[in-house]
């Protein structure tokens, strides 16, 4: 966004003169630079002594120890009251970018940080410019990484960030990181920093392990929220949910169904008991449905449950009477999201019912269950005995918004079932689509041009055709009719993912329709280098641009040019970019990191005008510093 | 009422049909193990590890036609298109491709674990055929300041077993533990104050190692204890029995 490249050059620019208009009227220079030293009570007065308006006061205005407030600084303070109400980003960025006075009062009112790309400002200056935030939400790994197409130790550490942080924000509440590498020093560091911290999310993160978590449950007394989500917990066997402290706790949200290792049971039944506003708790597999019981009875105000393996523990004495499962659930009036079922047991299922029509949220992608089993979660369900899953879901899902369908077995080449007619069925039925992620062996464009004219909501839409290349396989055609409707009919669509036989016709498409497309995912697709040109020229919102294995090379490299500091970043992984054609990117912009990575070990050289793969993101910050042997970084000056 | 829905899809379908979709029954693994999972704890993504996604294909074959298509209203125009062979556009190679399709491992690894545990729970337990999972059970010795695990199927007898212990808690009573199978010493090695291995077996009672034939304990066992001979009195009378019934 042209938004958010103004704003790192202006927190880049601390000189920057004063804009015109102030700059005119010698008066209002004064109450500027009055302004800001009133308003920078709190010390960080970044901008009183390196604006340029200092140098044009005029020496005859007489300095006093009081000074009555001028009318504009009354204004200030206001302002200041009135951009508190300012949550979004998107608006704090438009509202900074008015006028110096607006730039200062919007850093000190801003208290959640966003940094998409850890990479992009360094901590020193992202807390130089905003002194009173509270929470931070930071993004590091691209996302191609979680298919291991990066090798790890890539970098995006936490740790320059966490030490940071405890200097600049002693009062932090809230750490959200995503694909983030964290250690358990991190969190140590984190938990005895910050005694008001409150909430805790750790989505696709690793380095970590249960010490670290040990940490936090035991230093953080003020701890309401503890995500971990989809993260690769180690098991160093320290039992973390033992260390949470006695007494009653201000829990509201535990979420650990990604720790692959047993947990203390005991010492989580106690600690459910004593969490009066715990509402979302999301078990991991080693919690069996007994055990299960024991805490939703304990805990029947709960909104979120992840019901863990939902399957019996191999340790059951003989002529043992089962819980009332169904009890349970009826005690649990408040739920409405459901996951889980890690090895469910389908004879358990019926236990659910009770809770399904107030379900807003049903995940069932980790369960190996049949149609059959889950029909009656349906109420509406027509009575045809061969329906397949997702009709069955079409037929009574009427105001699904979102919808993932995944693979059992995520492998090409299987002729599995056929998907065009779930795809059918579900725009049919469920017209308030908004999202979708659909994993499918092969598509038919009358399906997803179905869905493009059935679904004008949607505003996600991923569709990854398993088997690479593949067309239509009613008509044999490319699929770019498809996803040329869909780019033209869904006119909110801002992300895009597309598969399967794709020539340079689908992006032009895209370039030509997909106005707000700010996320495109490619793989496997395109014939020429003008694929990639119609995408960088005719998608102004592009950010975030990831392709693998298609035939873009450096011409296509070199139109986007106009566009790369409008986005986050761009991802191209074995594609026919030259280190030469990087090379010309990075000395034609020098704010942007063009990082190289290899796969293979360096002596192992034999292509050497292959790029395997190239990362490049704008940045204040220039190359980094803690790049591993496999990177390396073009210097603007190579 | 917005509705949010994730599922499964593939065993979404019906039982009638699932001999036609899923055809070839996979196993997902890292390469070098045959297909087979490994989930330790916190086992981390290899980057190199995970290049070759090949995997186990069973027997059964797939069909020709598929079931669901018969009963949809779709006309397939050239079935010569299904069939990946003849398909012009598709690349000859059919190498497995690096993190394609995009799934993450986690869920990937996520899915096989549940797979391969529900196939070892239909072959039934008791059963003494080799699968080829692990078995990792957790040892503590008392005084110990870390537990250690080790994967029962790496050893074939007791004695494999007592040294491997003995290397791994250095030389405390591994003697002791190799003499523990002759009843004359038993008693004085309870008495003493060297360690003696125990066991929780399956209905969460603790034995002392060795009263069961080993496939019999590899099967039975949830987790090992080495405790101070001291603290075992009480579990000697059962092995008083049973080396009583087996001398």
């Amino acid at each position: 966004m042209r938004q958010d490249l103004v704003l790192e050059q202006m927190s880049e620019d601390d000189d920057r003169s004063q804009p015109s208009d102030l700059r005119s009227s010698s008066s209002s220079i004064n109450k500027t630079r009055n302004c800001s030293g009133s308003i920078s009570a709190s010390g960080s007065s970044t901008s009183a002594s390196s604006s340029s308006s200092a140098s044009s006061i005029p020496l005859s205005i007489p300095v006093t120890e009081y000074q009555s407030p001028y009318p504009d600084q009354v204004l200030e303070n206001v302002l200041e009251n009135v951009l508190c109400f300012l949550t979004s980003r998107h608006d704090r960025n438009a509202a900074s970018l008015v006028c110096k006075s607006w730039w200062r009062a919007e850093a000190l009112t801003r208290s959640e940080l966003f940094i998409g790309n850890c990479y992009a400002v360094s901590p020193v200056r992202a807390m130089g410019r905003f002194s009173r935030v509270r929470a931070v939400v930071l993004k590091g790994k691209p996302r191609f990484a979680d298919f291991n197409l990066m090798p790890p130790d890539w970098g995006a550490h936490f740790t320059p960030w966490v030490s940071s942080m405890t200097r600049a924000y002693p009062w932090l509440e809230k750490v959200c990181l995503k694909r983030m590498s964290v250690s358990d020093n991190d969190l140590a560091l984190l938990a005895k920093s910050f005694l008001g911290f409150k909430e805790l999310m750790l989505v696709c993160c690793d380095g970590f392990g249960t010490s670290g978590l040990s940490f936090i449950a035991s230093k953080c007394r003020q701890l309401r929220v503890l995500d971990l989500i989809e993260s690769e917990v180690s098991d160093d066997e320290v039992d973390w949910i033992s260390s949470f402290p006695e007494g009653e706790s201000c829990l509201e949200s535990l979420i650990f169904d990604c720790v692959e290792c047993a947990i203390n049971f005991e010492a989580l039944e106690k600690l459910v008991a004593r969490s009066p506003s715990l509402k979302k708790l999301r078990l991991n597999r080693y919690v069996s449905i007994v055990q299960l019981y024991r805490l939703m009875i304990r805990a029947p105000q709960l909104t979120h449950l992840g019901t863990g393996s939902f399957s019996p523990s191999e340790v059951m004495a003989q002529g043992d009477s089962e819980p009332d499962y169904v009890f349970a659930f009826a005690t649990c009036k408040s739920l409405v999201c459901l996951s889980g079922f890690r090895e469910i047991t389908p004879d358990y299922l019926p236990a659910i019912y009770p809770v399904c029509a107030n379900l807003t949220s049903l995940n069932f992608s980790y369960a190996n269950i049949t149609a059959e089993q889950l029909k009656p979660c349906h109420k509406k369900l027509p009575q045809t005995s061969n329906l397949l899953g997702l009709q069955a879901v079409a037929a009574t899902c009427k105001e699904l918004r979102e919808l993932r369908v995944f693979p059992v077995e995520a492998q090409e080449d299987i002729e599995g079932p056929v998907s065009e007619v779930g795809l059918q069925a579900i725009s049919e039925g469920c017209r308030k689509l908004q999202s979708i992620l659909y994993f499918c062996q092969r598509m038919t464009n009358a399906a997803v041009i179905a869905m493009s004219e059935n679904c004008p909501d949607l505003e996600v839409f991923r569709l990854c055709i398993m088997g690479r290349h593949r067309p239509d396989h009613v008509t044999g055609e490319p699929m770019d009719e498809g996803f040329g409707a869909i780019v033209r009919n869904c006119k909110k669509l801002t992300r895009l993912a597309v598969s399967g036989l794709l020539t340079d016709r689908a992006f032009s498409y895209i370039g030509k329709y997909g106005k707000l497309v700010r996320t495109l995912s490619v793989a496997f697709a395109g014939d020429s280098d003008m694929g990639l040109k119609y995408v960088l020229q005719g998608c102004p919102r592009l950010q975030k641009l990831e392709i693998r294995d298609s035939p873009f090379g450096d011409a296509a490299l070199h139109s986007g040019l106009h566009h790369y500091y409008n986005m986050r970043f761009l991802w191209m992984s074995s594609c026919r970019l030259t280190p030469q054609g990087c090379q010309q990117i990075a000395r034609a912009m020098p704010n942007l990191v063009v990082e190289l990575i290899r796969y293979g070990s360096l002596e192992n050289q034999e292509k050497l005008d292959d790029v395997e793969t190239l990362y490049m993101y704008r940045s204040l910050e220039g190359p980094r510093d803690d790049v591993p042997e496999f990177v390396t970084i073009l210097r603007a000056d190579g | 009422m917005a509705v949010v829905g994730l599922i499964n899809m593939e065993n979404m379908a019906g039982e009638k049909e699932k001999l036609g979709f899923e055809a070839t029954e996979l196993r997902l693994g890292l390469p070098g193990n045959g297909g087979t999972i490994e989930v330790e704890g916190g086992r981390k993504r290899g980057f190199s590890e995970t290049v070759d996604l090949k995997l186990n294909l069973s027997s059964k074959e797939s069909s020709d036609s598929d079931p669901n298509e018969k009963l949809n209203s779709l006309q397939k125009k050239d079935k010569n298109l299904l069939s990946s062979a003849t398909d012009p556009a598709k690349p000859p190679a059919k190498a497995q491709v690096v993190g394609w399709p995009p799934v993450r491992s986690y869920r990937k690894n996520m899915l096989a674990v549940q797979k391969s545990r529900q196939e070892e729970s239909e072959m039934g337990s008791g059963n003494n055929s080799t699968t080829s999972s692990a078995a990792f059970v957790k040892v503590s010795m008392d005084g110990a300041p870390y537990l250690r695990k080790v994967d029962l199927k790496m050893y074939n007898t007791y004695q494999e077993l007592y040294d491997a212990l003995g290397k791994m808690f250095g030389n405390c009573g591994s003697q002791g533990m190799k003499d523990f199978m002759n009843e004359s010493k038993l008693m004085d090695l309870l008495n003493g104050s060297d360690y003696v291995p125990t066991y929780e077996d399956k209905d969460g009672d603790w034995m002392l190692v060795g009263d069961v034939p080993w496939r019999m304990f590899v099967e039975s066992c949830k987790r090992l204890r080495i405790m101070k001979g001291t603290e075992a009195i009480g579990l000697a009378p059962r092995a008083m029995e049973k080396c009583k019934n087996r001398s």
